[in-house]
């Protein structure tokens, strides 16, 4: 391997494990300031105990998430310097802004959250846990507009000179169309992944009948919120397939793996093909339903792989354009077919548990305890689906993946890089995983009663 | 004033910032394992800098993408030039960070350990690494003519340089321990001042090596003048710690800090990276920076939210202001 496909690995294992931590961050500091501003309306002790024990968790999440997002913004300028030196007057605005309106905003209200309990009046504690969430939204609008300019660079012009994309309007690039269904497409998808979380931990407990009062609420409110989500998650998905369509029709058709131009297209739910997809042996398809997501009509027309590449070598000169479709063609339906999982789980969960009953079944539980699994692969495939279908474009239509690598960085390096960066990660991952798992089990902590103590006499409610 | 300049000038600014924040954190890490000798003594450590350390450290992420956005051959050339240091500093954030959260989370005393050390090994690394990346950018490094660094890894390990791994690294630790001075009450309080004042002279002597260096090999009458100011804080610092006046202490320290990074990126300015094999090559704010609009939405985010951002970080250091005592960390 040399240096680009190393520094192309890194990205990718580095990055998906990021996101693996991300939607659960954003997705439960709603979900947790939701269940604090509850117990300070209404005053009731299980909404606080559901407060601090999904607290804890989100916590235990939210470490790795900050910790490897430092990485994100290092690695653009260590492993890809062309690619900073050519969309830097661009690309770098977003990230910049990200920083310092996000961050921050994230950073310091999530420390005053943890360790402000018995320090701030309670109403202007549950501010902080908000204040925290927006940051986290607000990162997620950022980054997302950055990744939209390379899915459809707007708002630049080529200087040929200084050989880079210079900005010409921040206002097209941050209200790229491509951003505005990617953002809410990405936050309820988090929320989405915060639901099963709930739905996941809360049918762990509810299996052993234990702290009915904080999980079934729990498991309710998790399933309503995947559900709910999932509506919003296929709406705004079907908006991008039609966005994509036509800003990344190559995309598309290397979703569906379409050769040649179709009028209607189908979707095929399953193929067994050669792995190259050149030849297809099986397939179970539904017809129309391709033409219909990508361009509204079960009668449009949809253009195939074949076609492009042709029209391609004619706007961008000879090479390659094709994404490597055994990767797009199933990250597509994994993604699709992840996210309808989770969502079959949580509609099951609230029938099986509707007007207070609680299945016998176990096996039922199980489902519900490994649903968690369902949109952090979905989220996964998602991107993995979005970077991989640009391909071989970095920025589509104006820089290659390939002319993006550092040029002074050798494979011996990023590949030193991507091994010990991957260990450590994987340390992590065990650790964290353990962790989350203790105290998933150790179910919500009781409150102490007041004692009337002074809290400055107190010991630290909250200390590391 | 020309927007290159006010963006070095802001770049400057958040660098400085980091080392005046961070830098005690830093600091408390460091001496994690002098200063606690048991493991309620450690949590108190830790608890000073609880609430701020990872906001604190936000002035590293936002300093990265400021550079990227204002000076992208700048924030190229630096990170893919530097790799290897960087991922030495990544990977110490990482577990530091992450120790950070984690080392509560489970009893035993080897969990604690092992997580103590994260922190201590997390904390010193990049306390010394950014000293020898400052230095070098100060010193000049090997860029060709497409600003590319062509030296190795072996090349950034000079004496200058690792001066100014050394130079920050007892300077963030003096740091650390007038920091907590400040914040902790009782016998550990005692105990920090006193470490305070045992590595005051040899910081003095090494932060003065250090700039005396820099002055010598790089004049800038301006430069000098803010290492001489810098030097005097310093020394005005270890006075008051005698004193027993831990905030003027405190504040000196983190004067000396600042004044130390303004001092170097007034002697680096109008360049950003000097080249050592030739001047042509070298990296200024001009063939660095990204194209005058860019700047100006620059300019106008940080002029609006800066002072938002100041204004509630520094509300948190008033919510937190109470000194800790070892009383106060649950059994």
């Amino acid at each position: 391997m040399d240096a680009l496909d190393l520094a192309r690995w890194q990205f990718g294992v580095i990055t998906v494990y990021h996101f693996l931590f991300v939607p659960i961050t954003i997705g439960m500091s709603v979900l947790v300031a939701g269940l604090q501003t509850a117990w300070v309306r209404t005053g009731k002790e299980h909404y606080l105990r559901a407060t601090k024990f999904w607290g804890k968790l989100f916590l235990i999440n939210f470490a790795i998430g900050v910790v490897t997002g430092i990485v994100q913004e290092f690695q653009f300028g260590m492993n890809w310097s062309d690619y900073s030196r050519f969309v830097g007057d661009i690309f770098g605005a977003p990230l910049a802004i990200e920083g310092l309106l996000a961050f921050f905003l994230e950073s310091t209200f999530l420390g005053l959250w943890i360790f402000g309990w018995d320090k701030l009046p309670k109403k202007l504690h549950l501010a902080t846990i908000w204040l925290a969430s927006l940051g986290t939204i607000l990162s997620a609008y950022f980054i997302l507009a950055a990744n939209s300019w390379m899915q459809h660079p707007v708002g630049y012009e080529i200087n040929e000179a200084r050989g880079r994309a210079e900005l010409k309007s921040i206002g097209a690039v941050l209200t790229n169309s491509t951003t505005l269904v990617t953002f809410p497409h990405t936050i309820t998808a988090c929320l989405l992944t915060a639901g099963a979380v709930l739905v996941a931990v809360s049918a762990w407990h509810l299996k052993r009948r234990n702290q009915e009062d904080v999980f079934r609420p729990s498991l309710k409110l998790g399933a309503w919120v995947v559900l709910i989500a999932g509506v919003g998650v296929l709406i705004t998905g079907d908006l991008q397939a039609r966005v994509m369509t036509e800003q990344q029709p190559m995309k598309m058709a290397a979703a569906e793996a379409l050769y040649d131009s179709s009028k209607p297209a189908s979707f095929s739910i399953f193929t067994l093909g050669s792995l190259n997809g050149d030849e297809e042996v099986f397939s179970v398809r539904i017809p129309s339903l391709l033409s219909f997501m990508a361009t509204g009509s079960p009668n449009g027309e949809v253009e195939g792989i074949n076609n492009l590449q042709k029209e391609y070598e004619q706007a961008y000169g000879a090479g390659n354009y094709k994404p490597y479709v055994p990767v797009t063609y199933w990250s597509f339906r994994l993604m699709i077919g992840f996210g309808g999982l989770a969502m079959l789980v949580a509609a099951a969960a609230l029938w099986f548990t509707r007007g207070g009953r609680s299945p016998r079944s176990r096996w039922l539980w199980i489902a519900g305890i490994f649903s968690i699994g369902a949109p952090l692969i979905a989220n996964s495939f998602g991107w993995i689906f979005t970077e991989m279908g640009r391909q071989p474009w970095s920025v589509f239509g104006i820089l290659k993946t390939s002319d993006s690598v550092s040029p002074s960085v050798g494979a011996g390096t990023v590949a030193t890089s991507f091994i010990g960066l991957t260990l450590l990660y994987g340390v992590l991952a065990v650790i964290e995983v353990g962790l989350f798992v203790k105290y998933a089990k150790a179910g919500a902590p009781e409150i102490p009663p007041d004692t009337g103590e002074d809290a400055e006499d107190r010991p630290l409610a909250f200390a590391y | 004033m020309e927007l290159t300049t006010v963006w070095f000038a802001l770049i400057t600014i958040l660098w400085a910032g980091y080392f005046l924040l961070e830098g005690f954190d830093f600091g408390v890490g460091i001496l994690l394992p002098f200063l606690g000798r048991d493991n309620r003594e450690r949590r108190l450590l830790i608890n000073t800098i609880g609430p701020v350390w990872d906001g604190n450290e936000v002035w590293l992420i936002v300093a990265g993408g400021a550079t990227f956005a204002a000076f992208p051959e700048w924030y190229a050339t630096l990170f893919s030039g530097f790799y290897l240091p960087l991922l030495l500093i990544l990977a110490a954030l990482i577990i530091r960070g992450v120790a950070f959260e984690y080392r509560g989370k489970r009893d035993g005393e080897q969990w604690k350990t092992r997580w103590d050390w994260s922190i201590f090994v997390g904390s010193l690394l990049p306390a010394i690494l950014w000293g020898v990346a400052f230095g070098n950018i100060v010193r000049g490094v090997r860029l060709d003519e497409h600003h590319e660094y062509v030296g190795s890894f072996f090349n950034l390990l000079n004496p200058y340089s690792l001066l100014g791994g050394l130079t920050t690294l007892v300077l963030f630790t003096l740091h650390g321990a007038v920091f907590l001075a400040l914040k902790t009450d009782g016998e550990m309080r005692q105990r920090a001042n006193a470490l305070a004042s045992r590595i005051g002279i040899p910081a003095v002597a090494i932060a003065a090596a250090f700039l005396i260096w820099t002055a010598i090999a790089h004049f800038d009458g301006v430069g000098v003048a803010l290492f001489a100011v810098a030097a005097l804080a310093l020394v005005g610092a270890l006075v008051a710690n005698r004193l027993g006046r831990e905030g003027w202490a405190f504040i000196a320290t983190g004067a000396t800090l600042v004044l130390a990074v303004v001092g170097l990126f007034v002697t680096l300015f109008p360049d950003v990276m000097p080249s050592s094999l030739d001047a042509a090559n070298s990296l200024n704010v001009d063939n660095a920076s990204s194209t005058p609009y860019t700047l100006k939405v620059m300019t106008w985010v940080a002029v609006f939210f800066t002072p938002i951002v100041l204004l509630y970080q520094g509300w948190t250091y008033w919510v937190f202001r109470k000194r800790l005592t070892v009383e106060k960390i649950p059994v």
